[in-house]
């Protein structure tokens, strides 16, 4: 019950902004989504580690921080600042600073027919005026969860944009829609929004990206809703690489429909602490989720090391649906890693078959992970597997490796990396996996020259010394 | 100047010391054979040569080309020319043999100064000394000795040693887990390697092995010390008598 602090004042004044913002713009359903949102967070304020969900995560650095919204073309990003943020091969690029569109930043190229890209905002007020704007107050909202979640009510209260797409019946993109979501500036809260509309039968694959230029700490707090038609085909890409100042709770809700099928994979290597949750519901016969997902986490410069939580909550609504989860974590220095899994399977989820792995490296005696599945299980003709494994690098593939001629180093970084390539080798979509793989092998590479800098992390090398002398 | 000089070696794991005093000198060209019942100590004396962390020296020097060997980390050691065929191979997943190898060839490479090979130089080689092996080429992309059969690993680690050609090689135990044929094939590829600037350390329970792989000596390490030392008829002798003999009236043959 942590209501009117001080600090949560600057979320009431950014909800009054928005909401005075949107006066005689948005449609009523949306101030009332406002409203309901606002309520909710307000009457619930931050959770504390006595709520369940919350357990393994704490957010007082996060509610003591007085993170505000930020002013109207506060920031001006030079386009050639974002340019190293482009990612080869991709369909368009959708750049939000700060939670705001920015149009001249983005990159429409030439959107094939049968694809709808814009920003939700736009997509509202072209409603407004009667153009085309279908779909959005039936999907808006619909899915993710205000009750269960204070984060979505706060996103839902606070959101001023994000990206709307909504892909035609049968329709099949070739290449990645990529949607970049840029933090810049002190102490500025953004929440942004991303509606996905994939009618039946079509196929596509989307990135979401969330960067910071500069040092400074942000509050990204994203929800984004994927609505999957019967037989859909889509890939999502979440990729967290904020500074380690940064904290990020982002939600994903994916509606499955029937024969639906779903990758998600969460790519989790910047942010100081993050939160992601990834909440499919397979609410159609035959659907199938993959949830795939790879975190690492190290030190920073200041304070305590990177805290990284995975919440997964998949719902079997639907007989014959199939649910994959797997998450491998990497943690160095005083990283803190947590993975959650639960399944819900419902009782009419006959035949469901979901299965769960989380299987994590520490690299070192401070590093830790909190692991904890969690199935509730409706129905009796199911079948549910879930495994959890922690461990240190393997010191005899080490040895194997060094007794070939590969420096300490190298080994080390060539294992970690097989490491993550469990997860990079479940990504389908060749142009967003060849963009992770780059981003994985960097973050590695720093951890490695990390570890070599401060002569941190080699695992053996830490041991006693079990030597016997004379 | 011998190419290795074991001298007096003790060194223990986990506290508990193997190695009671080892002395042992290889000349380049030679081929010795190291016989001994089980748990004598045959893989700690290899592991303490590629430098394994784990087992700590407490006595003792071994000279390798004339540099301390003890000084060494296993990747200068490799480099140097040290190889190690494994008792036990170890599985590595997710990285491909092909790729694992020519890392391996350019960091030792590296060491000597020489430019690494690309791809187009090291492949036609790794598939000639596949083919002289007989291993399929469809190993080549698979993850290193994953899900290979215990003969697999131990061809694959003799393929490992053809290519990166090392100054000793010692091999632990290749003979275990090989099928005849595959016995055969690998000691033609071990004396296909044999020359006056090589030597092997040829560990093996079976005098069968020395049948294709002819030693130049034969010792027999018992609880930590050789116990024994002669030419190629002591491992007859032993196949015959049994380790008890080689245990009961050691004579301590080892010349020095
Ligand atoms: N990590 C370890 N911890 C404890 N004891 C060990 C360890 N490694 C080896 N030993 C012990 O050291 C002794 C020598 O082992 P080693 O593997 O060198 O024997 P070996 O001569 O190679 O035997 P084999 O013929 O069965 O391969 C054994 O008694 C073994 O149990
Ligand atoms: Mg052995």
């Amino acid at each position: 019950m942590a209501t009117t602090t001080p600090r949560l004042e600057k979320y009431l004044e950014a909800y009054e902004a928005v909401r005075a913002q949107g006066h005689d713009r948005e449609p009523v359903w949306l101030e009332q989504l406002r409203e309901d949102g606002w309520a909710r967070f307000s009457a619930k304020g931050f959770p504390s580690t006595h709520d369940e969900d919350w357990r393994f995560t704490n957010l007082a650095a996060l509610a003591k921080t007085a993170f505000r919204r930020a002013a109207q073309g506060e920031i001006a990003a030079p386009a050639e600042q974002l340019e190293r943020y482009r990612v080869a091969g991709t369909a368009c690029q959708l750049v939000f600073i700060n939670g705001r569109f920015a149009p001249q930043l983005s990159d429409l190229g030439s959107l094939p027919d049968g694809l709808l890209v814009c920003s939700l905002k736009q997509a509202i007020d072209c409603g407004r005026e009667g153009c085309a704007p279908e779909g959005i107050e039936q999907h808006l909202g619909r899915y993710a969860n205000m009750d269960r979640d204070v984060f979505t009510a706060l996103n839902t209260a606070l959101w001023e944009d994000g990206a709307y797409l909504r892909v035609r019946r049968g329709v099949a993109l070739e290449q990645p829609i990529h949607l970049l979501y840029v933090s810049a500036g002190a102490q500025i809260a953004t929440h942004p929004r991303t509606l996905i509309i994939a009618e039946n039968g079509s196929q596509a694959s989307v990135i979401e990206d969330y960067v910071s230029l500069g040092s400074e700490a942000a509050f990204s707090n994203a929800v984004t809703e994927l609505a999957a038609g019967e037989e859909a085909v889509i890939a999502h890409f979440l990729v967290e690489r904020e500074n380690t100042a940064s904290f990020n709770v982002s939600t994903l809700r994916i509606e499955q429909s029937r024969s639906a099928q779903v990758d998600t994979h969460s790519i989790l290597l910047g942010g100081g602490l993050v939160r992601n949750n990834v909440h499919p519901v397979l609410n159609g016969e035959g659907a199938e989720c993959l949830i795939n997902g790879l975190f690492v986490g190290a030190g920073r410069q200041q304070g305590a090391g990177q805290h990284m939580d995975n919440y997964m909550l998949v719902e079997h609504a639907q007989p014959h649906c199939s649910s994959r989860q797997f998450y491998n974590g990497i943690l160095a220095d005083n990283a803190h890693g947590v993975f959650h899994g639960r399944i819900v399977v419902h009782k009419d989820a006959q035949k469901t078959d979901a299965k769960q792995t989380n299987r994590n490296l520490l690299l070192s005696d401070h590093a830790r992970i909190d692991t904890k599945p969690q199935l509730e299980i409706y129905a009796d003709d199911v079948k549910c597997t879930h495994g959890a494994t922690i461990g240190q690098i393997d010191e005899s593939q080490l040895f194997y490796l060094r007794s070939r001629g590969f420096t300490l180093a190298d080994a080390r970084n060539l294992l970690l990396y097989a490491f993550a390539a469990e997860c990079l080798d479940r990504m389908r979509e060749p142009a967003a996996r060849e963009f992770a793989e780059a981003l994985i092998r960097e973050r590695l590479e720093e951890l490695t020259a990390a570890a070599k800098a401060t002569g941190t992390g080699a695992q053996e090398e830490s041991e006693p010394n079990r030597e016997e002398l004379g | 100047m011998a190419l290795l000089e074991i001298h007096d070696l003790h060194a223990s794991v986990e506290g508990h010391e193997i190695l009671k005093g080892v002395s042992l000198t290889v000349n380049a060209g030679e081929v010795h054979s190291i016989m001994g019942p089980n748990g004598s100590g045959k893989s700690t004396l290899s592991a303490v040569l590629a430098r394994r962390d784990a087992y700590k020296v407490t006595g003792g020097t071994v000279l390798f080309n004339g540099k301390d060997l003890l000084e060494m980390d296993p990747e200068e050691a490799a480099c140097e020319g040290v190889f190690l065929a494994f008792q036990y191979p170890v599985e590595i997943p997710g990285i491909g043999n092909a790729y694992f190898l020519r890392s391996a060839m350019n960091a030792i490479r590296k060491h000597h100064g020489e430019d690494e090979l690309d791809a187009m130089d090291f492949l036609p080689l790794y598939k000639e000394r596949m083919k002289l092996l007989e291993m399929d080429e469809k190993f080549m992309n698979r993850s290193v000795n994953e899900g290979f059969s215990g003969g697999e690993k131990k061809r694959n680690e003799i393929l490992q040693m053809a290519m990166l050609e090392p100054k000793l090689a010692i091999l632990d135990e290749t003979d275990s887990g090989l099928d005849i044929d595959a016995l055969r094939i690998v000691s033609q590829g071990v004396n296909a390697m044999r020359g006056k600037d090589r030597a092997f350390l040829v560990i093996t329970h079976y005098q069968r092995l020395l049948n294709y792989i002819k030693p130049d000596y034969v010792h027999v390490l018992v609880d930590g010390k050789i116990a024994r030392s002669g030419g190629p008829e002591l491992a007859l002798e032993l196949e015959e008598k049994g380790y008890g003999w080689a245990e009961a009236d050691a004579p301590q043959a080892q010349p020095a």
